[in-house]
């Protein structure tokens, strides 16, 4: 096959990659058209650098300077590594799908017994033999962004969820991410989930390397429909080495009178992105997305959301904290459009940062772009460090200048944590906080 | 030896000195009065035994059962035993009260090298005071000082000092906004805390609140020093000809 000419260096290796990886990348035909249609317009790009607006502050150019090489299959010691790393993360009562290196490790994961109404695939096997209309949805993300064009292109690995009408599912979904990562390698995966009408489930992603794993690249996308009148709960978790680079991006749409509440947190990956386009396709729908950022070091993290309220009558909020230490750089942009149709929109976003050092830096960026006149719209931004009153006031009652720090800090993201419904998973994520602060001696 | 010991203590706020060579001896069991009138620089005095930043100590010494006090950052004060009562306490959205108490009170035990409290034998301290106090228990859940009233951050204080059994109690202020029932509650809650082995020192400007926290001693200070001591009769003779006799002494 021809592939165009890269403009940068690493472009060209990454032409390269893409030609020998292409035996090992799963579907023909149709797939192989979209993929060969995604990587054109990677390549028209290249890596993102600042001067692309939606990229501002995360210039790929600067922080990952070049793909990696696709990982090769995990081998049994990969996969030993893989499982030692899944303990440490464990969590109770869920039903654990992992991908090791980003290929699905059925050893790892509890596919038996699965409850009526709930089908899992892997990437892999759809793509080689699924029905068309659900390998056209997993091209959903589009191209236009590049780095969720290059995933598009390169997707190796996943799982392909889909939950019947009416099925409430009682047991959270975990998908875990591993990186084995003996060697600096990129994965590049890619999941869909499917709530039919009047669904109901819980998702849980969590990104975590085997111990002593290096730089390691993880590609990621998810695309999510919830069906009319179906609920979905999402917890995210970047727990990645750090050394890693997390670029993931999501698009998720809802029908009408649908729940979406979707919490990340992250605290590893030495530069992350997650982009996540929210999209309202039916009316009376609800959106939730709260997140929190704790970063050190030199830690660079970017919360990117496009909320798009195309129809009437939907709600969404955005409760987004980050807490930045040492040369840590936290980004957050929010971008909420209400078209012209969409009158009745309740919309709201909020973010604040906390900067315990003077180098740290966090940007935030909301954009409010409104077509309708009978909407509630709002955001609000807030920089600042720890109130030294109030640190003073819990010193003199005792605690040491890192324990007050400390519960001020777990006070400032709580309210974004406190978002999380199902109590198991709020105490996940309230201990992923405390592992933070912890770490910070 | 004495429990307190302030000598000759000199502070600066940036460029301005606010105390200019302060002396006081408290010793364990008294009960100690600081009245003056404002900006005679009672709070300072409160802010620089409990550690405050933004003090500097340009001469002088403060010594805590002989140790100088002015070493230690303000939470080893907290676990050596001196609490300040402040005259505003913040409010900590997102901590909730228990929490914040439980906190303090077993960083200060570790501090000390004693073993912390149990969750029930903690519980049942704190339901007693509290209850003492006429804390009802929802306040304990919500965020620390969210939503009180002036009275019932006082009370909150008051509740901290018998919960940590703290051996130098400073209360700053401690009757401003509160009505004359509130002070009554605080008043008792300060009183059931004296003891033989605890200094109470209480700054106030008004006479007012030493009707229901008897003192042992009185203390007058003007432009940064004590310009006069005596028993609970000063109080009163102050009540009745004003802080202006004393702007001229200092």
């Amino acid at each position: 096959m021809n592939v165009a000419l890269a403009k940068t260096d690493s472009g060209r290796t990454l032409s390269d990659t893409f030609t020998l990886a292409r035996d090992r990348l799963p579907g023909g035909g149709k797939v192989d058209e979209l993929r060969q249609q995604a990587f054109e317009s990677y390549e028209r790009i290249g890596l993102p650098h600042r001067r692309i607006e939606d990229w501002k502050y995360t210039d790929l150019r600067v922080l990952m300077r070049e793909v990696l090489p696709l990982a090769p299959e995990p081998d049994p010691a990969a996969l030993a590594r893989g499982a030692a790393a899944l303990k440490l993360h464990a969590i109770a009562g869920v039903r654990r799908l992992v991908l090791v290196d980003g290929a699905f490790a059925p050893g790892l994961s509890q596919t038996a017994n699965l409850e009526n109404g709930l089908r899992i695939r892997t990437l892999r096997e759809v793509l080689e033999g699924g029905e068309s209309a659900l390998q056209a949805d997993l091209f959903a993300t589009g191209n236009s962004d590049p780095m969720a064009a290059l995933n598009g292109a390169m997707m190796t690995d996943g799982v392909v969820i889909e939950i019947a009408d009416d099925i409430a599912l009682p047991q959270p979904l975990h998908v875990v991410h591993v990186a084995s990562a003996a060697r600096p390698a990129a994965m590049f995966t890619r999941s869909l989930l499917k709530l039919g009408t009047g669904a109901s489930a819980t998702l849980v992603e969590s990104y975590i390397a085997g111990e002593g794993a290096k730089s390691y690249q993880v590609h990621d996308s998810l695309i999510v429909s919830i069906g009319d009148g179906a609920r979905l709960e999402h917890v995210r978790l970047v727990e990645d080495g750090g050394e890693a680079f997390n670029i993931s991006s999501s698009a998720i749409t809802l029908g009408a009178k649908a729940h979406f509440n979707t919490f990340g947190l992250t605290t590893g990956a030495n530069v992350s992105r997650y982009q996540a386009v929210i999209a309202f396709a039916g009316e009376g729908s609800h959106v939730h997305t709260n997140g929190v950022n704790l970063l050190n070091g030199r830690q660079h993290a970017d919360s990117t959301l496009f909320l798009d309220h195309a129809v009437p009558n939907c709600e969404s909020r955005e409760v987004f904290r980050s807490v930045v230490d040492d040369r840590g750089h936290s980004v957050f942009q929010g971008r909420i459009i209400v078209r012209p149709d969409a009158q009745k929109t309740d919309a709201k976003m909020m973010t604040r940062a906390l900067l315990l050092s003077d180098e740290a830096e966090a940007d935030n960026k909301p954009e409010l772009e409104i077509f309708a006149d009978d909407v509630t719209c709002g955001h609000g931004a807030t920089t600042g460090a720890l109130d030294e009153s109030l640190l003073f006031y819990l010193r003199a009652r005792g605690l040491s200048e890192k324990e007050a720090q400390a519960l001020l800090i777990q006070a400032f993201v709580g309210e974004a944590i406190e978002s999380i419904a199902d109590d198991g998973l709020r105490e996940l994520a309230i201990s992923a906080a405390r592992r933070w602060l912890d770490a910070r001696g | 030896m004495p429990l307190l010991e302030v000598k000759n203590l000199q502070v600066r706020v940036e460029d301005r000195e606010i105390l200019h060579g302060l002396s006081l001896v408290v010793n364990k069991g008294e009960v100690h009065a600081i009245m003056g009138p404002n900006g005679s620089g009672k709070s300072t005095l409160s802010h620089v035994i409990a550690g405050k930043p933004g003090y500097e100590v340009t001469a002088g010494e403060v010594l805590f059962n002989g140790e100088d006090l002015l070493e230690m950052s303000p939470d080893e004060r907290a676990a050596k035993g001196v609490f300040l009562a402040f005259q505003y306490p913040v409010e900590i959205p997102g901590v909730a009260t228990m929490t914040f108490l439980r906190t303090a009170l077993n960083a200060q035990r570790k501090a000390r090298g004693e073993s912390e409290f149990s969750t029930p034998d903690f519980l049942k301290k704190v339901r007693e005071v509290a209850a003492r106090l006429n804390i009802p228990q929802d306040m304990l859940r919500r965020g620390v000082n969210v939503g009180f009233s002036g009275g019932e951050k006082k009370r909150n204080e008051i509740l901290q000092m018998a919960l940590f059994e703290p051996s130098l109690c400073i209360l700053d202020e401690m009757d401003s906004g509160l009505d004359i029932d509130a002070l009554r509650i605080a008043a008792d809650g300060v009183n059931a805390l004296r003891s033989s082995d605890r200094a109470i020192v209480v700054i106030t400007h008004y006479q007012r609140l030493l009707n229901y926290i008897v003192p042992d001693f009185v203390h007058v200070m003007s432009r940064g020093r004590v310009v006069k001591s005596g028993d609970k009769q000063l109080a009163l003779e102050l009540e009745a000809s004003g802080y202006a006799q004393f702007e001229d002494a200092a």
